[in-house]
């Protein structure tokens, strides 16, 4: 394992300077996304899923910042670039689905237009071949009629379409890595497991490997390699998605896979564990999960986890400290 | 598209139908149409002959549905205080407001817009500080004030600006414009400075907000997210989407541009329909009260109607109804 990940995310801290003080929301967090590889990131509402996304991409929105930490792809940091170097990354090599489709399409533009223009702006082909370039994506997204569709605008599109075109939209210019942020919350139950599939298919297809951020366990069962839990702005767990799913490490871990009974079982959304995820203006020192874990002992009201590494999974508890200590 | 073009024709004309009511009553009960036409020494006879010519003895309805169909045919009556038919007196001075009004609109709109873009983009800049502290001056002083003040330091101190009236005047038969002679240019200067600047500032608070509101949206993130070149997301895809709610309001600005005239008229003592009517008013002249209510009325109706139609063609949404599955 000598070649470098495609994307390496190193103690990223991201903060937002408030009248209250400064607030937190992701909180150290590293990970690696190898080349076509999928990663699943889970957890609670306001866990810092979203943040991170942004701030590889670089779209935070001020006043909130990348405080500390690096942001590697292919081995060169991205997290530092100008404003121009880095507007080349987006779309190019790293490409986002954002989570509604009704809301990401400029309603005054054909989808045409749209696509027409992304392809345009990063690969070198003209109008004609970019069209071409349009349609073919359009096809493989799976939009019916797609010749005939192309030069209409998004409203008249449905919801499931909408998305379809988003992801024609992110992976027009061939990106590296697709951050892809709830791409089906915001759907219709119906259509949300064919937007997973074309996601997974053209990513695969292309070799592009896929931040997936969801809520929704059985999507990232069937759809992962690997999955990040997080926790109040930190990875608590991480590792291969079978490990992960059936022999979960951390308390937190465990109390979400105890909460969906079978997999491909429509009860996606996670139940709460007791208690609720503290806000970032009161996160408790020591393990931010304390609070609520059966676990608890003094060690993990006093002093923070680390992720420990053991083979390919790392697990941020004072519990598997000790199993690895013994 | 032709259902909502005659629905909107029909609400027009119900405004329109309202205002002359309005108009109607006004020139009807507000004083006694003949007390005004007559000297003293008419006697009660030659008054009741009047009376009867003019249909003033007619039921109510009958009246007013002749003031609409006189009105439809340009006639408004003759005026108390010229003795001449309303029409012409309004035709002749017409011009005037409308070059003084139109030339406020496009400074209005050329200089708002930019400015309002630009402090939308740029927030923190302190150009943007500068225009938003000018804004702020442009909305609380009051016209008369702004339009005293340029007459102070363009006509008085400096003396390069004339301080009243159109200048020389090209008449065209048809129309009598200031806008072929210089002396016709450097008269609208100052007036139109005063009108638009009220509207400019309006405009550029409006678009400074639409467009951090835009900004702000997920197409736009999206845009960025896909490495969009900035001047594309920003004028292409924020600006566009910017200016759709604008124009309605952009353009109902633009009629009320015609009304706010009066004061900008009176100071600077510009020959238009607003100085014709605030001098109707000291003399009681209903009649040309009257017919530049109406007037006022329909311009706004048509303005509207126009926006609306604009609307139609900027945006697909409603252009293009609802969606195809
Ligand atoms: N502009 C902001 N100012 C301050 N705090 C913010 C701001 N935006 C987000 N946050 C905080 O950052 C934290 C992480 O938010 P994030 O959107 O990444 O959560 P998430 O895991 O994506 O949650 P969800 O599942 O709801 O999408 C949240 O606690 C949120 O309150
Ligand atoms: S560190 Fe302690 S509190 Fe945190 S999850 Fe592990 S056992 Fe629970
Ligand atoms: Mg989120």
């Amino acid at each position: 394992m000598t070649d470098t990940p495609l994307l390496s995310v190193r103690d990223l801290v991201v903060q937002f300077p408030t009248r209250k003080g400064v607030l937190t929301a992701v909180d150290g967090v590293s990970f690696d996304i190898k080349r076509g590889e999928v990663l699943g990131v889970v957890g609670e509402s306001g866990a810092g899923k979203s943040m991170t996304g942004a701030a590889i991409i670089g779209l935070i929105e001020p006043p909130g910042r990348i405080a500390s930490g690096q942001v590697l792809l292919d081995g060169e940091r991205i997290d530092n670039l100008s404003v121009s170097q880095m507007r080349r990354v987006r779309g190019k090599k790293v490409g986002m689905v954002f989570q509604d489709p009704l809301t990401s399409l400029n309603p005054l533009y054909t989808v045409a237009q749209q696509l027409v223009e992304t392809v345009r702006t990063h690969l070198p082909l003209s109008e004609k071949q970019a069209r071409e370039h349009a349609l073919a994506l359009l096809d493989e997204v799976g939009i019916p009629a797609a010749k005939r569709r192309m030069d209409d605008y998004p409203h008249q599109f449905s919801g499931g379409m909408r998305q379809r075109v988003v992801i024609a939209l992110a992976l027009a210019a061939e990106p590296e890595l697709v951050i892809a942020d709830e791409p089906t919350t915001a759907l219709d139950v119906s259509v949300q497991a064919q937007i997973i599939d074309v996601l997974k298919r053209l990513c695969s297809e292309r070799g592009a490997a896929v931040m997936l951020i969801t809520h929704d366990m059985g999507v990232i069962a069937e759809t992962a390699d690997r999955v990040a839990v997080m926790y109040a702005g930190r990875v608590a767990e991480i590792g291969p998605v079978r490990d992960v799913v059936q022999h979960a490490k951390h308390p937190y871990t465990q109390g979400l896979m105890g909460s969906i009974p079978t997999l491909a079982h429509d009860s996606d959304r996670l139940v709460q564990i007791h208690g609720s995820m503290p806000r970032l203006t009161d996160i408790p020192p020591g393990c931010a999960f304390n609070p609520r874990c059966a676990h608890a002992f003094d060690r993990c009201r006093q002093d923070r986890p680390s992720p420990i590494q053991t083979g390919e999974r790392a697990v941020a508890c004072w519990l598997a400290d000790q199993e690895v200590g013994q | 598209m032709l259902a909502f073009t005659i629905r909107r024709l029909i609400q027009s004309i119900g405004v329109m139908l309202v205002v002359s009511l309005i108009a109607f009553v006004m020139f009807r009960f507000v004083g006694d149409p003949v007390d005004q036409m007559v000297g003293l020494e008419t006697t009660i006879e030659e008054r009741e002959i009047l009376r009867e010519q003019l249909g003033l003895n007619d039921a109510t309805p009958v009246q007013f549905l002749r003031f609409v169909g006189n009105a439809i045919q340009g006639d408004f009556g003759v005026s108390y205080q010229f003795k001449r038919p309303v029409a012409t007196i309004l035709g002749e001075r017409m011009p005037a407001t409308l070059e003084l009004a139109f030339v406020s609109a496009i400074l209005a709109l050329v200089a708002g817009i930019p400015m309002g873009v630009y402090t939308a983009l740029r927030r923190e800049s302190v150009l943007s500080k500068l225009f938003l502290m000018i804004s702020l001056i442009g909305v609380s002083l009051p016209t008369f004030l702004i339009g005293i003040l340029f007459i102070f330091l363009f006509a008085v101190v400096f003396q390069i600006l004339p301080s009243f009236g159109r200048g020389e005047i090209v008449d065209l038969g048809w129309w009598r414009t200031g806008l072929l002679t210089s002396s016709g240019l450097k008269a609208l200067i100052l007036p139109s400075i005063t009108l638009a600047l009220f509207q400019m500032t309006l405009i550029m608070r409006l678009v400074r907000s639409e467009m951090l509101e835009v900004l702000r949206t997920d197409y736009i993130k999206f845009c960025q997210a896909r490495g969009l070149r900035s001047r594309s997301v920003n004028f292409g895809h924020a600006l566009k989407n910017t200016l759709v709610p604008v124009i309605t309001i952009a353009g109902l600005q633009i009629g009320s541009l015609i009304a706010f005239a009066i004061i900008t008229e009176t100071v600077f003592q510009w020959p238009g329909m607003g100085l014709l009517f605030l001098q109707a008013v000291q003399n009681v002249d209903i009649p040309i009260m009257a017919a530049y209510l109406l007037l006022i009325a329909f311009l706004f109706v048509m303005i509207n109607m126009a926006v609306d139609m604009l609307y139609v063609v900027v945006d697909p949404r409603i252009r293009i109804g609802g969606g195809e599955e």
